[in-house]
């Protein structure tokens, strides 16, 4: 904690445009995150919370305002600044898990690596120890439709986090999972804030789940409210 | 069931490719072959015909045996072609004469004529014919006695008596052309100079020379054939990777958002849809190259006689690069449009 902002955000708007029809999704959102953080953001459905997680994963432009994640300014980047930015400062845990149907856990967890420039051998002792906290370690080759949901989410984790990303972006993490696997995700997206230092934002619907953050923010009508 | 699919449908246009190319290519081969068994050295050819020229006997018989006494020249056979099928033909010729200059025919079952209505074929036109020496073949209108069956590779599938040629031709006192051969061989070209100046207007080789115009450039229109059809291959191959790549970008539309969202660049993406593209190429090219095998077997077995199909091994590559150039092409789009994908759509896509 207190290692300085990760990521800032000022007065950032996006505007979806639905034919003629401009739709507001933020309508001046700001946020600071410091390093070592573990962020829940909580809200209605529509309230803008998967918009700002997009625009500050590098998967959407904003329409204005400022965001800066590792001190780079995405406001600047072009698709294929937002692109590195992906591959580099951010990893990103679905709701879905999204995970390569047709290979591994271990394969999944290494494309990540691998389109990230990281082609050399296995994984290093470290990420070992991760998986092992994680409690996959023993499951790596197996591919998703063998895996419990749980799994599934943490194999998902795990390649979030191969990179050694600046900052790790959940959407829900919890939510297609049933209590007990919930509970061992968010226990162990604590584990790696607390052991690693890792930063984390967290989008969630769950009250129980956003209580695993040092704080919460709430959003609604595409405002930060408190 | 999409990537055998593809795969098969890729592999059609490279098997035609290489059943086209082998059959110009064995055709040629076996004229070769059964020209060089004759065992003459040169050969003499009325004025104005083609290489390819099949049918018709506008040299007198009286030549023949006016070539047959020049100097160093030690046998003339003349012989009368007349075409059965389009790449079949029947000679008529000399028996006695032809043993003597080419060595004599190896017969595998009966031998030579010894009575009217008779015909000698070879091993691959009685395989054909499903026939035996001493069964019956119906040719030109009439059933004949199959009165020996000969080794393949020399002269002709098909040998009756000379006469008996020229009169159901309407040829009688007629040769197609006449082979020479010489008391040595070393004297080929002096004698060809000899006959030039004796027959300006008629087409004499040595039979090496002769051979050698054997090939697919001097079969008029055949080239160009062979390029449409490669043509049609690049068309197909451009076809079938662009729709089936297209179906794979739709299918995985979410796998395409999970890369974007792991940081996999547009190029990243392309690269994927041209490798697999690439890959269906490859596959296709293999499974082309094993049809060809296919279609060689399905000839040798049913026509060994009126066609004849080589394996040319050099065209693997050409037709594999073909398929593959179509095969990248029509990965281009497909693949653009994967690397155009909005990363949240691609991720919301069911």
């Amino acid at each position: 904690m207190n290692k300085g902002p990760i990521i800032e955000v000022r007065d950032l708007r996006k505007v979806y445009r639905m034919g003629e029809v401009e739709v507001p999704a933020l309508r001046g959102v700001d946020l600071r995150v410091e390093a070592g953080e573990f962020l829940s953001i909580v809200g209605p459905s529509g309230s803008g919370k998967s918009t700002l997680f997009h625009i500050i994963g590098g998967l959407a432009p904003a329409t204005s305002g400022q965001v800066k994640v590792a001190g780079e300014d995405l406001a600047a980047m072009s698709d294929a600044g937002r692109t590195r930015l992906r591959r580099r400062s951010v990893g990103f845990v679905f709701q879905k898990f999204n995970l390569l149907p047709n290979l591994t856990a271990r394969d999944n967890i290494a494309v990540a690596r691998f389109i990230a420039g990281q082609n050399s051998g296995g994984f290093s002792p470290q990420f070992e120890e991760v998986l092992r906290l994680l409690g996959i370690a023993h499951r790596l080759d197996h591919k998703p439709h063998a895996l419990s949901g749980g799994e599934q989410q943490r194999v998902a984790i795990a390649r979030a986090i191969v990179n050694h990303p600046a900052i790790l972006l959940a959407d829900e993490p919890t939510g297609n999972l049933d209590t007990e696997n919930s509970k061992a995700v968010l226990e162990v997206l604590a584990d790696l804030n607390r052991r690693l230092g890792q930063t984390i934002l967290m989008i969630t619907h769950n009250p129980e789940a956003a209580g695993y953050g040092h704080r919460i923010v709430q959003m609604r009508d595409g405002r930060v409210v408190e | 069931m999409r990537t055998l699919l593809s795969v098969l449908l890729i592999g059609v246009p490279v098997t035609l490719i290489l059943t086209l190319v082998g059959l110009s290519h064995g055709m040629l081969e076996d004229a070769q072959n059964r020209t060089r068994g004759v065992g003459a050295d040169i050969i003499v050819r009325p004025p104005g015909t083609s290489l390819l020229t099949l049918s018709g006997a506008p040299i007198p018989e009286a030549l023949v045996n006016y070539l047959g006494k020049l100097p160093h020249v030690t046998i003339a056979v003349g012989v009368v072609n007349f075409p059965i099928q389009t790449a079949l033909v029947a000679i008529g010729v000399d028996v006695r004469r032809f043993d003597a200059m080419s060595g004599g025919f190896t017969y595998l079952q009966g031998g030579p004529f010894n009575g009217p209505d008779q015909v000698i074929i070879d091993q691959y036109y009685a395989a054909q014919q499903h026939v035996h020496a001493g069964g019956t073949i119906s040719l030109l209108n009439r059933d004949w006695k199959v009165v020996g069956v000969i080794a393949g590779g020399k002269l002709a599938r098909i040998v009756f008596p000379i006469q008996v040629l020229q009169n159901l031709t309407s040829n009688a006192g007629k040769v197609s052309q006449v082979y020479l051969k010489l008391d040595n061989p070393q004297n080929t070209s002096s004698v060809i100079h000899d006959l030039k100046a004796r027959m300006p207007d008629y087409q004499i080789y040595s039979m090496q020379e002769f051979t050698s115009l054997f090939n697919v450039s001097n079969i008029q229109g055949l080239r160009q054939f062979i390029t449409v059809i490669m043509g049609v291959g690049v068309i197909i191959g451009f076809a079938v990777v662009c729709l089936s790549m297209y179906m794979a970008v739709l299918q995985r539309t979410r796998e395409i958002g999970i890369l974007k969202s792991l940081g996999g660049s547009k190029i990243f993406i392309l690269q994927i849809i041209l490798l697999e593209a690439l890959l269906l190429g490859v596959g296709g090219s293999i499974l082309g190259i094993l049809l060809s095998f296919g279609a060689y077997w399905l000839i040798q077995t049913l026509v060994p006689a009126s066609i004849q199909m080589a394996i040319v091994p050099i065209w693997w590559g050409i037709a594999s690069g073909i398929t593959l150039l179509g095969a990248a092409l029509g990965a281009l789009y497909p693949g653009i449009s994967a690397a155009r994908h909005d990363p949240i759509e691609a991720l919301a896509y069911e």
